[in-house]
Parts: C-alpha cells; sequence; structure tokens
C-alpha cells in the first residue's frame, strides 16, 4: 500500500501511473438510508400528486419526480458521484444519445402527420 | 530504430525476480493496478447498462408517440390498472435496491454474514415484485385485457355496464386499448424478465458469498450485478409513473 499515495491528481500530473486515478470511495449504509427515505418519500408523493387534478402538469409532475428519483438512484446507489471523470462523461454521453435519437424520431413523426397532433 | 516490441518491458525483466505473482482475482496480471481494474470494470459495466438504456428506450418511445396519437384509449386503459399494486411494488422495489446497495457496502468492508443476508433479502424483495406483478397480469387476463384474437374492447365501448366512470369510447378507439396493453405488457414484461435474469445471478452470487468469495477484497461482482440491479430499478421508476399514474385525471 506504500504505492497508494501517488495515484492521485496531485502527485501524478501526467497521468503516467494510474490513468483513471479513480479515488476509491464507499458509500456508507447511513448515506444509502438517506437516499431510500427520499426515494420512498418521493414515491408517496408521485402516487398523491396523481390524484389531483393539475391538467397538464400531472404528467410535467410525475415526470419530473422519476427523473429525480433516478438521478438519486444513478449518484449514490450507483455511485457515479464519486466515480473517474471518464466514467461520468461517458454515462452522461450516453443518455445525451438518448434524448437525441427520441427528438430526432419525433421530430420526424411530428413532421408525417402534419394536423394529427 | 527500437521498436517497443524490442525493449525489454521493464515488469517482465526488472520487476520479475522480486515480485512474488500473487494472482488476486481483484488485481489480474494485465491490469497495473487493483483501482485501474476496477474502473474498467466499471466502465465496461456502464457501457451494457447504456445498451440497456437505448434497448427500453426504443419502447418508452413508442409509449410518447401512441399515448399521444390515441389518447382516449391509453386513459381508460391505464385507468384500469391498480395504483396501490403499482405504488406497493415501487416501495418492494426501492426497499429490495436499498438492501443491494447496503450489500455492496459489506463486501467493501468485508462482511461476509451482513452481504449473504442483503443479497438473500435483496432476492426475497425481488420474488415478491414478480409475484404481484404475475397477480395483476392474472387479472388482465381473467378481463381479457391481453392483446390478441381473446381481446375484448368491451370495458372501454360500454363503461357504465362494469360499474366503470369513464366515458365510453367509439369501436375503433376502443380497438387501440390493445396498442396500450401491448406495451404494457411488453415493458413490464421486458422488466420482469431483468429480474428473473437478476434472481437468477443473485442465487450464484449468494452461494458465491457464503463461500467467501467478495469478503476478502474483490467486490467487481457484487458491485458491478448491484449496478444491473438498480438500472432495472430505474426502469421501474419511469414505468410506475407513466403506465399507472399520469392518466388518473381524464374526465375533468
Amino acid at each position: 500500500m506504500a504505492h497508494e499515495a501517488i495515484h492521485t491528481d496531485a502527485n501524478d500530473p501526467q497521468n503516467v501511473t494510474n490513468p483513471e486515478h479513480a479515488q476509491h470511495h464507499i458509500v456508507t449504509p447511513l448515506q444509502y438510508t438517506y437516499v431510500f427515505a427520499t426515494l420512498l418519500f418521493f414515491t408517496g408523493v408521485t402516487v398523491a400528486a396523481a390524484y389531483v387534478d393539475l391538467k397538464w402538469a400531472n404528467p410535467v409532475i410525475a415526470l419530473a419526480i422519476a427523473c429525480f428519483k433516478a438521478v438519486i438512484v444513478i449518484l449514490f446507489f450507483m455511485h457515479v458521484a464519486y466515480q473517474s471523470r471518464l466514467i461520468k462523461m461517458t454515462i452522461g454521453a450516453g443518455f445525451f444519445l438518448f434524448l437525441v435519437l427520441v427528438t430526432m424520431t419525433m421530430t420526424d413523426y411530428i413532421s408525417r402527420s402534419w394536423g394529427l397532433w | 530504430m527500437d521498436s517497443t516490441l524490442a525493449t525489454p518491458h521493464p515488469h517482465e525483466t526488472v520487476l520479475h525476480a522480486e515480485h512474488e505473482h500473487v494472482v488476486l482475482p481483484q488485481h489480474r496480471h494485465h491490469f497495473e493496478t487493483e483501482e485501474q481494474q476496477r474502473e474498467a470494470g466499471s466502465f465496461g459495466m456502464w457501457l451494457f447498462l447504456l445498451t440497456e438504456i437505448m434497448f427500453f428506450g426504443g419502447m418508452f418511445f413508442a409509449y410518447l408517440l401512441y399515448r399521444n396519437w390515441y389518447y382516449p384509449a391509453f386513459a381508460v386503459a391505464s385507468n384500469q390498472l391498480s395504483v396501490p399494486l403499482g405504488a406497493v411494488n415501487t416501495a418492494v422495489l426501492i426497499s429490495s435496491g436499498f438492501c443491494m446497495a447496503i450489500g455492496v457496502w459489506a463486501a467493501e468492508v468485508r462482511k461476509r454474514g451482513v452481504l449473504v443476508v442483503m443479497l438473500i433479502l435483496t432476492t426475497f424483495f425481488g420474488l415478491i415484485f414478480l409475484g404481484v406483478k404475475a397477480d395483476e397480469y392474472h387479472e388482465k387476463y381473467e378481463l381479457h385485457h391481453i392483446p390478441g384474437s381473446s381481446f375484448s374492447t368491451s370495458m372501454f365501448v360500454n363503461p357504465a355496464a362494469y360499474g366503470i366512470k369513464e366515458e365510453p369510447l367509439s369501436p375503433d378507439m376502443a380497438q387501440k386499448t390493445q396498442i396500450f396493453f401491448f406495451l404494457y405488457f411488453a415493458m413490464t414484461g421486458m422488466h420482469a424478465l431483468h429480474m428473473i435474469i437478476g434472481i437468477v445471478l443473485l442465487f450464484w452470487l449468494t452461494w458465491r458469498a457464503h463461500r467467501g468469495d467478495f469478503s476478502a477484497g474483490y467486490v467487481a461482482p457484487i458491485e458491478n450485478f448491484g449496478l444491473y440491479w438498480h438500472f432495472v430499478d430505474i426502469v421501474w421508476l419511469f414505468l410506475f409513473p407513466l403506465l399507472y399514474l399520469i392518466n388518473r385525471h381524464p374526465l375533468h
């Protein structure tokens, strides 16, 4: 373990020793419990919100809560908050690509059945 | 010019004599460090999960499109799903994910007993989820709401006869409820298939964890399986509001 200290940005500016220099981080059970409680709380909120008539806002709120829950699962249960920039960038690029594909396909459908929307 | 191939590799020449080749599963010989191996493993797992996002994403897109095209059919059909069962299943699946997360922690801090218990609890909650899902599928079977030749639109054409407070649909719009149920079964079915695969893997991981494979510093299989399990969790976090919740108020 003596050479562990060199695997940091500060001591290895050229990225020679360990190109990934991922600092290993263990998320504690207490943090997991906070995330768990938050997820359960927002599940309750989203069910309650579905029974209130908010017109166009109903699906928006439901999806916003789903996205929020997904983000905290990804950041903490899946440890992305503590991963290297390489992995963060890759995941971000993946989600961005998904949005691009949805937008382009939707653009095609909308423009083909003009007036049906 | 010396090529890199001809240059003696320092690991093989200089270090070999003093470097006892201890084979650790968390540090195989083609990785420089344990962190590098862990990073490569996580990276690969995430690439796989991104392909899974595209796979489920296609179905989510189909849902988005047809929900816009056949909104009345989707609203009425969606209201036939049980929100309490869906909400309970959401809580059950979140609990399963929580146990999995604690399991990853237990493997990191090398607590074999806690890890085994958490993997068993993860499996247990996963099986409860599938049981509730099976009950919901069975109800749809009895109501003839499974798309195909035995599909019945009568509940949507004449809701009053079934005591359902919905506007009746025209026969051709009522046929479009089949598209909702097709997507419902396709999406929740693929989600359930992922869970079944996960539970099979959990049995194998529990057995290996019990043997002590993951409580001596080798965490990667538990960690990467955890990523898969949480991904399946996230799919449901979107399926639940989209299929069960967002059409609750079509009548106002």
